[in-house]
């Protein structure tokens, strides 16, 4: 999109700045977005991009700096002025009602919404123009997390905006959803609306945007145009440093430690999703990976192999023995751990000090009680062990685990297990939320722990971190799990259908493009 | 503009601050209020606070502290648990009356007999009476998930009614001459439940709610179950996690909080009250539930709320008798305590700001 560059100017951010107590999100950030472009905002967790666009979108005022739309200085003081200027923001957590159909959720967005029928209309125009079918009168609870997001996207067209925002977009889709996206996303910017893109993946920026920002620790480190450069190129102007790639070692896998046994259950949860005849077999060395797109059965699969779940005689096996019936605590005393996504209020508990949460999964194994009576002493010189194994920055192990940084508290619940020597762990989203160099080094000890003899599955949405890690994957979906093969030479498009393919909205952009004149 | 910053962790300092600043606070409110109603305001205060403890009647008022302390201290401590669990027993009022029933029953079926052993039977019946009426909500709970809030507080209401009945009937007193109520327990040795030292009112109810206070405290700090409660109030998933049934932890929560609320019942009626009325009850089990948050349902919170509780109620009842102030002045009164402990506790959670914010 070379005419993208002369295109004028569509938004200027200059000097912006915005403090928090302790921490600097955005210092003096600032530049240019011509119409029509698509501009990538790239930066680690922590760097400052939600920041920035909560400024953009009238959510957080900045302390200084100004913001020039069209060449008028533009002061949102709340979304909806923004949106009034013609910006529109898809989060990346979507805010619908499950209860409510589409048209229902997204007349509930709008200032003046026009009449049901008036409004399904538009909504049916609209998604056949940018090659996004959705069904109106669908009830948003059963749409998967790829139609959640064309909801958004949707609403956000309605308004026809200007500059449309996106936070982590692709997090939620499988490969083949992911270029269905690009293609609308294309189309709008060619029709001159802006894009600010979002992510930290940088294939996509590299295949997707006409120009990268990026920030590290609050302030603009680069511009560049992605294409020019390499992936790795790119991940090194993020971090600032250079990458330290896992290491694996050359191994021979053992016996057959977990087996899991056509397992089917119900889910505890009334929107989760129910486990379908699951079968998987995990050897003592070796780390299985699991993909899938959330809400597809792996915080299920988690809770029936911690325990939290219980499953039907010979369901779940370790070492040939029936754990199913078995509890959470029962199950760690035969080193069968787990670490759940969700960090604050499943793995840990929020308002208590780290000291009391490494009892919370470690009284058994770690021999923290005696009668029933706690030895503190004991448990505090575990969660010191796990601070320092795992280099959780905290002031200290009496801090509560909600003042401790996602991706600390993500060391701190990693560790935790690790430390605990597991015969068998399942991690649920390991390094979500956590910075590149952390995050290797929790996959590092998750390889080291495998190398040890440990039977692992790590179930997670970042594929590049399946690949590094795994030595057989599988993908759940819609609450069935695909066979598992080898990791090692899986191209994105097998995978993308072992995840369920685009869940049948491949033919978007292909009847589109036959019904839109060339 | 004034604004609230949550802490990242709360702060030691201001939890012990906080309920002085809320007393003091409380008393220049409650100052001006007595103030425009045309009382001397300092004279007032001081009659609702020393007087009790250090004034001219206080032999007569000082016993009565413990006296209402007790039971109050006692029941708060097992509603605590439960509160701490997330587990509503808001019918503590009923398990005490049950309590008291079945303890006077055990008592009187041994009448005329003197024996030792007629008041430990009594202690146990006592609290078997309160953990069986708590058990009703309990199992309904864990059976078909219905709300213990409301099934808890309704059964007050059938035992009210379950002692009226044992008042005028089975319990009902054959020399009595006809008045309803029972025999009065106090009167016989092997039933009473005396005044242990002489002045303090301290009788085995006010020892068993300080052994219920140290129980309560070492549970929840030390032992494992403890911190089963306290994590499964925190964060009910994290608590499956860690392998805690949380059926298990409704009966035993129910269970302890219904048993202590029985032998409150159970000493009351053997000693301060002596027998068992229709008006036996008097709100302990209500009023505990508002010392167990006054305390922060902290055991020993607990102790000092149950304590400045019955202080207010032994001055407040000074205060309408020697000043003639209006009684519902008096409860105006606790309930600004009430207001301002629960409004500093917003101190401990979050730092005030002064100055604007752009967000």
């Amino acid at each position: 999109m070379s005419e993208a560059q002369k295109a004028p100017i569509l938004l200027h951010l200059d000097g912006l700045t915005k403090a928090y107590p302790g921490v600097v999100a955005n210092d003096n950030v600032g530049f240019k977005i011509h119409e029509g472009e698509v501009h990538a905002l790239l930066g680690e967790n922590g760097a400052g991009k939600s920041t920035l666009v909560k400024m953009i979108y009238g959510l957080v005022k900045p302390d200084s700096g100004t913001m020039t739309l069209r060449g008028q200085a533009y002061e949102p003081a709340e979304p909806r002025a923004a949106r009034a200027d013609g910006i529109a923001m898809v989060f990346q957590h979507f805010s619908l009602f499950d209860a409510l159909n589409v048209a229902e959720n997204i007349a509930l967005g709008m200032e003046k919404p026009p009449k049901q029928s008036e409004l399904a209309r538009r909504i049916k125009d609209v998604s056949e123009e940018y090659g996004l079918p959705l069904d109106p009168s669908a009830v948003v609870g059963n749409l998967s997390a790829g139609e959640r997001q064309r909801v958004e996207i949707i609403r956000c067209l309605l308004q026809d905006p200007k500059l449309l925002i996106m936070d982590e977009p692709t997090s939620v889709l499988t490969p083949q959803e992911v270029e269905i996206l690009f293609q609308t996303l294309r189309q709008l910017s060619a029709e001159g609306t802006a894009i600010l893109y979002i992510s930290h993946k940088l294939e996509e920026i590299r295949s997707l945007c006409d120009e990268a920002t990026v920030l590290r620790l609050g302030k603009v480190v680069g511009n560049c145009t992605p294409r020019e450069k390499s992936a790795r190129e790119l991940a090194e102007m993020m971090v600032g440093e250079v990458l330290h790639v896992p290491e694996r070692a050359v191994k021979d896998l053992g016996e057959i430690v977990l087996a899991i046994d056509n397992l089917s259950i119900a889910s505890a949860n009334p929107f989760g999703t129910s486990l379908k005849n699951v079968s998987l077999e995990v050897r003592a060395g070796e780390i299985l990976g699991i993909g899938g797109v959330a809400g597809n059965g792996q915080d299920e699969l988690l809770a029936a192999i911690s325990g939290e779940a219980k499953t039907s005689h010979g369901a779940v096996t370790v070492k040939g023995t029936s754990v199913g019936e078995l509890t959470p605590n029962e199950r760690r005393k035969l080193a069968i751990l787990a670490a759940p996504e969700e960090r604050l209020g499943h793995a840990a508990a929020p308002d208590m000090s780290l000291v009391e949460n490494a009892l919370l999964t470690g009284a058994v194994r770690k021999n923290l009680t005696s009668s029933g009576f706690v030895d503190w002493g004991a448990t505090r010189d575990f969660a010191r062990e796990i601070i320092k194994d795992f280099d959780v920055r905290t002031p200290g192990s009496a801090n509560a685990a909600r003042s401790l940084s996602g991706g600390n508290l993500q060391k701190f619940v990693v560790g935790r297990e690790v430390l605990q020597d597991p015969d068998v762990l399942v991690v649920n989203q390991p390094t979500w939320g956590v910075d590149a160099s952390a995050a290797a080094a929790i996959r590092q000890s998750l390889l080291d722990l495998a190398a040890k003899g440990a039977a692992i599955i790590v179930i997670s949405q970042d594929l590049d971190e399946l690949m590094e890690i795994s030595d057989r994957f599988a993908a759940l979906n819609e609450g069935a799990l695909s066979d598992a093969r080898p990791a090692q030479g899986l191209t994105v498009d097998e995978i993308g259908l072992m995840m369920g393919g685009a869940h049948g909205m491949e033919v978007a952009h292909s009847h589109h493009n036959e019904g839109e004149p060339a | 503009m004034i604004r609230l910053e949550k802490r990242a962790t709360p702060s030691k300092q201001w939890s012990l601050a906080a309920p002085l600043l809320a007393v003091a606070l409380t008393m220049i409110a409650g100052g001006i209020m007595f103030a425009a109603l045309g009382k001397d305001p300092l004279e007032a205060i001081r009659i609702i606070f020393w007087d009790p403890i250090f004034g001219e009647f206080a032999s007569y008022s000082r016993p009565q502290l413990l006296v209402k302390a007790g039971p109050l201290i006692l029941i708060a401590i097992g509603l605590s648990l439960g509160f701490r669990a997330g587990i509503w027993n808001i019918g503590a009022e009923g398990q005490y009356i049950m309590g008291a029933i079945f303890g006077a029953a055990t008592g009187l079926a041994f009448y005329p007999a003197e024996l030792w052993i007629i008041f430990p039977l009594m202690v146990i019946a006592g609290a078997i009476g309160g953990t069986l009426w708590a058990m009703i909500p309990a199992i309904l709970k864990t059976k078909f998930n219905t709300n213990e809030i409301l099934t808890s507080l309704m059964l007050v209401y059938v035992a009210q009614e379950i002692l009226k009945s044992m008042a005028n009937g089975l319990l009902k007193n054959p020399e009595g001459h006809g008045f309803p109520g029972s025999r009065n327990l106090a009167h016989y040795p092997a039933t009473s439940n005396p005044e242990l030292i002489v002045g303090t009112g301290a009788h085995w109810g006010v020892m068993a709610a300080i052994v219920a206070v140290i129980a309560a405290y070492i549970l929840l700090s030390r032992h494992i179950l403890g911190f089963q409660i306290r994590l499964t109030g925190e964060s009910p998933r994290a608590a499956r996690f860690a392998s805690v049934r949380p059926n298990r932890l409704i009966v035993i929560c129910m269970g302890i909080s219904g048993g202590l609320a029985g032998l409150a019942g159970l000493f009351e009626v053997t000693g301060p009250a002596g027998q068992i009325t229709d008006k036996f009850n008097v709100g302990y089990g209500f009023t505990a539930i508002i010392v167990a948050f006054l305390g922060r349902l902290h055991p020993v919170g607990i102790l000092l709320a149950g304590l400045l509780m019955a202080l207010t109620y032994i001055g407040g009842e000074l205060a309408q008798l020697q000043m003639s102030i209006p009684a519902a002045a008096i409860q105006a009164f606790q309930g600004m305590l009430l207001f301002f402990l629960l409004a500093m506790d917003v101190l401990t959670n979050f730092k005030i700001k002064f100055g604007t914010e752009a967000a």
